[in-house]
C-alpha cells in the first residue's frame, strides 16, 4: 500500500523509509512560525528552561519566523510592550526570519512565508496560528499548534507525539466559470463536508481544475481547510509550485518534490465539478452554513471587506479593481481593504487599483490581521451586517457579538459594494 | 467526584465565544480567566462572581472549541479548573488543553442539561439527574503520556534534560 502526501512527508522528517496511518511520530521541523503570541511562546519557553541549569537558547534561530501582523500599528500599551518584548528576544536569539512593522517588508504571516521563500515542498511547517493551514497549497505539510506547544518546538525542533492523520481526498474537475472563484468553491467544500467533516484529518486537493489554479487561489483553498477542522489541507507539488517558487519567491537552491503514491490509502474522497458553482455565501454564525449566492442576493450589507490572509492577494484586489474602477461605494456602505502583504500593495499602487479603491470611497488600511478576528480597527456596530474575504464569521468575529459576518469572494464583495446589497458579479451592477 | 453541569452548549462553540480576539493581546494565565465567554453574560458572570466551585462541568455537543489556536480558549477555562465534556473536540484545543492540564472528556453520547450532577469515573459519567450513563471515550497513548507528565511543559523539560545529558 502506497502512501498519502502526508506520510510521505512525515516519513521523510522522521528519517524512516514509510509511516503508517495511526503512528506516533516526532518529525523534525523547518519552519516555527509565530505572530504576537510569540510573546506567550517566550513566556513557556523560559519555564521549560527554568530550573534545568541550561541556557535558554532556541534549537535552530534561522528556522523561526516571527511576524507582526495581528494588531499593528499597536493598537494598546499592552500591544506594543508584548512587540517590544518579542523584539527583544529576536535580537538575544538571533532570530532572522523577523518582519516588523515595516512598509518595505511586512504583512500577514500566510502572505510573508510564501513570498518570501520560506516554505518549500516536503516541509513540515507549524504555526501558532490556525490557518497555517495556508502552506499546504506549495506542498508542505503545515498545521496550526498553541503556544506551550511552540515554545517545545523552540526548544526541541520537533513536534512531540505527533499521530499521523488519515486523509481526506478532494477531487476537483470541471472549470470555475465567470466569477466563480477559489474560495467559491472551499466554501462549497465546507459547506458539503462541516465544519468538523475533516477533524483530525489532511486533505489532499486534486483534479484538473486544482492542476490549473494558480499558486494564490490554491493558498486560498489550503487556507481554509482548517475551516472544514482540517489538520491541514495540501495540494500535491507540481510545475505551477515550481514556477511560484522560482518566479515570485526567488527560490535559487533545488527543489525536492515530494508527492503521494498513486495507490495511497484515502479513508473518503470526495469528488466536486467546479463548472457548476455559482458564487457560494457563508451565513452567520459558522463557516459551513453556506448558501449559493442565488438564495442570498439583497441582503443589506453595512461594511464590505476585502482582504486578510485569505483573499487580500494581487489577484484578489485586480478583480476588485476592476469592478469597481470608475464606480462608487455605495452611500450606506462602507468599504475597507486591506492587502495581505506591503509587497502586494506596492504592486497594487503600480498597477493604479489602490487609487481605483479610493476613488470609488473605499478606504485601503495597511496589511493585518486586525479587522477580520475583530481586535484592531473595522468593528461592526450592534445589528451591523458585513460581508466580507476573510475566513470566519463567528458570533463576535469582527468585534460585536451582535452582528452577523457573511464570507464570500471578492468579486462579490466589490460587486455588493456598490450596490449595498449582496450582489451577484455576474449580474452586473449598473 | 460529583460535578455540576453550568452551562450546555451545541455544535461548533468556537475559540471567539470561549475567548474573545479583543482580549488576545492579554496572555498570562492569572489574568485570562475573566474574559471567558465574556460575550456568553450569563455564564460570564457566574464564573466572575466565584459562584462556580472547581472541577464544575460545561457540557457541548460536536466540535467545541473550533477556529483559533489561542492558547488562552484552554488557559481560561484551567484557570477557572473547568472540566470540558463533550462529544467530540477541535483538534488545535483539545491539544492545547492537554498540554495545559484542562481536562477534556470526549463522551460520543454525553446527554446532560444544565444543574445536572454528574458522576464522572475514568471510563463513564453517571448523570444522576438522568440516571442515564455514559461511556468515555479514552485518549490516544500519545496524548495520555502528556497528561502523565504534568502538561506538556514538565514533558519537554524532561525530554530537554534527557537530551543534554543532565537526566
Amino acid at each position: 500500500m502506497g502512501m498519502t502526501i502526508v506520510q510521505k512527508i512525515l516519513a521523510k522528517a522522521t528519517g524512516q523509509a514509510s509511516v503508517k496511518i495511526g503512528d506516533v511520530v516526532e518529525p523534525r521541523v523547518d519552519v516555527a512560525m509565530s505572530h504576537e503570541n510569540a510573546a506567550l511562546v517566550i513566556n513557556q519557553f523560559l519555564e521549560i528552561y527554568s530550573g534545568t541549569g541550561l541556557e535558554p537558547n532556541v534549537w535552530d534561530p534561522s528556522k523561526i519566523a516571527i511576524i507582526f501582523d495581528h494588531r499593528i500599528p499597536a493598537e494598546s500599551a499592552k500591544t506594543a510592550t508584548n512587540h517590544k518584548k518579542i523584539r527583544e528576544f529576536v535580537v538575544a536569539q538571533g532570530i532572522t526570519k523577523f518582519h516588523d512593522i515595516r512598509g518595505d517588508e511586512g504583512g500577514i504571516c500566510h502572505q510573508i512565508l510564501p513570498e518570501n521563500g520560506y516554505i518549500r515542498p516536503g516541509y513540515v511547517v507549524v504555526g501558532t496560528d490556525s490557518h497555517t493551514t495556508t502552506h499546504g497549497a506549495l506542498g508542505a505539510f503545515s498545521f496550526g499548534i498553541g503556544a506551550t506547544e511552540m515554545a517545545s518546538v523552540w526548544t526541541l525542533g520537533t513536534v512531540l507525539n505527533v499521530e499521523v492523520p488519515a486523509t481526506i481526498k478532494v477531487v476537483v474537475t470541471g472549470k470555475l466559470s465567470g466569477f466563480v472563484s477559489p474560495k467559491d468553491l472551499i466554501l462549497h467544500l465546507i459547506g458539503k463536508i462541516s465544519a468538523q467533516g475533516a477533524n483530525f484529518k489532511v486533505i489532499e486537493f486534486h483534479g484538473e481544475t486544482i492542476k490549473n489554479m494558480s499558486t494564490s487561489g490554491r493558498l486560498v483553498l489550503s487556507n481554509m481547510s482548517v475551516e472544514a477542522g482540517a489538520t491541514a489541507g495540501i495540494v500535491p507539488p507540481d510545475e505551477e509550485t515550481v514556477r511560484y517558487l522560482r518566479e515570485v519567491a526567488g527560490v535559487t537552491d533545488d527543489i525536492e518534490m515530494v508527492l503521494p503514491d498513486a495507490d495511497a490509502n484515502y479513508e473518503r474522497i470526495v469528488e466536486i465539478d467546479a463548472s457548476k458553482l455559482t458564487p457560494q455565501i457563508a451565513c452567520p454564525h459558522t463557516v459551513d452554513n453556506v448558501k449559493p449566492i442565488e438564495e442570498v442576493v439583497g441582503i443589506k450589507i453595512n461594511q464590505i471587506v476585502i482582504g486578510s490572509c485569505t483573499n487580500g492577494r494581487l489577484d484578489d484586489l485586480e478583480i476588485a479593481a476592476n469592478i469597481l474602477r470608475g464606480k462608487k461605494v455605495h452611500q450606506e456602505t462602507r468599504m475597507l481593504i486591506f492587502p495581505a502583504s506591503w509587497k502586494i500593495y506596492k504592486d497594487a499602487l503600480s498597477q493604479g487599483y489602490i487609487m481605483d479603491f479610493i476613488s470609488a470611497g473605499a478606504v485601503v488600511m495597511n496589511p493585518g490581521c486586525g479587522c477580520c478576528l475583530g481586535v484592531h480597527q473595522g468593528a461592526l456596530g450592534d445589528k451591523e451586517i458585513s460581508l466580507s474575504t476573510t475566513n470566519r464569521n463567528f458570533k463576535g468575529r469582527q468585534g460585536n457579538p451582535n452582528a452577523d459576518v457573511y464570507l464570500c469572494s471578492p468579486a462579490v464583495a466589490a460587486a455588493s459594494a456598490i450596490t449595498g446589497v449582496i450582489t451577484d458579479p455576474s449580474k452586473g451592477v449598473n | 467526584m460529583t460535578s455540576i453541569v453550568i452551562a450546555k452548549f451545541g455544535d461548533d462553540i468556537s475559540t471567539d465565544t470561549i475567548y474573545p480576539g479583543r482580549f488576545m493581546a492579554t496572555v498570562l494565565p492569572t489574568e485570562t480567566p475573566q474574559y471567558a465567554f465574556m460575550d456568553e453574560t450569563e455564564l460570564n458572570a457566574k464564573l466572575n462572581n466565584k459562584r462556580v466551585p472547581p472541577n464544575s462541568v460545561i457540557v457541548a455537543n460536536n466540535n467545541f472549541g473550533c477556529g483559533s489556536s489561542r492558547e488562552q480558549a484552554a488557559s481560561t477555562l484551567k484557570g477557572w479548573e473547568l472540566i470540558i465534556v463533550a462529544r467530540n473536540f477541535a483538534r488545535i484545543f483539545l491539544q492545547n488543553s492537554i498540554n495545559l492540564g484542562l481536562r477534556t472528556i470526549i463522551c460520543p453520547t454525553i446527554d446532560a442539561n444544565e444543574n445536572d450532577e454528574l458522576e464522572i469515573s475514568e471510563t463513564e459519567i453517571i448523570n444522576k439527574t438522568s440516571g442515564k450513563k455514559f461511556a468515555i471515550e479514552p485518549l490516544p497513548l500519545a496524548r495520555q503520556a502528556i497528561i502523565d507528565a504534568g502538561g506538556l511543559i514538565a514533558y519537554t523539560k524532561k525530554k530537554l534534560l534527557e537530551k543534554s545529558g543532565k537526566n
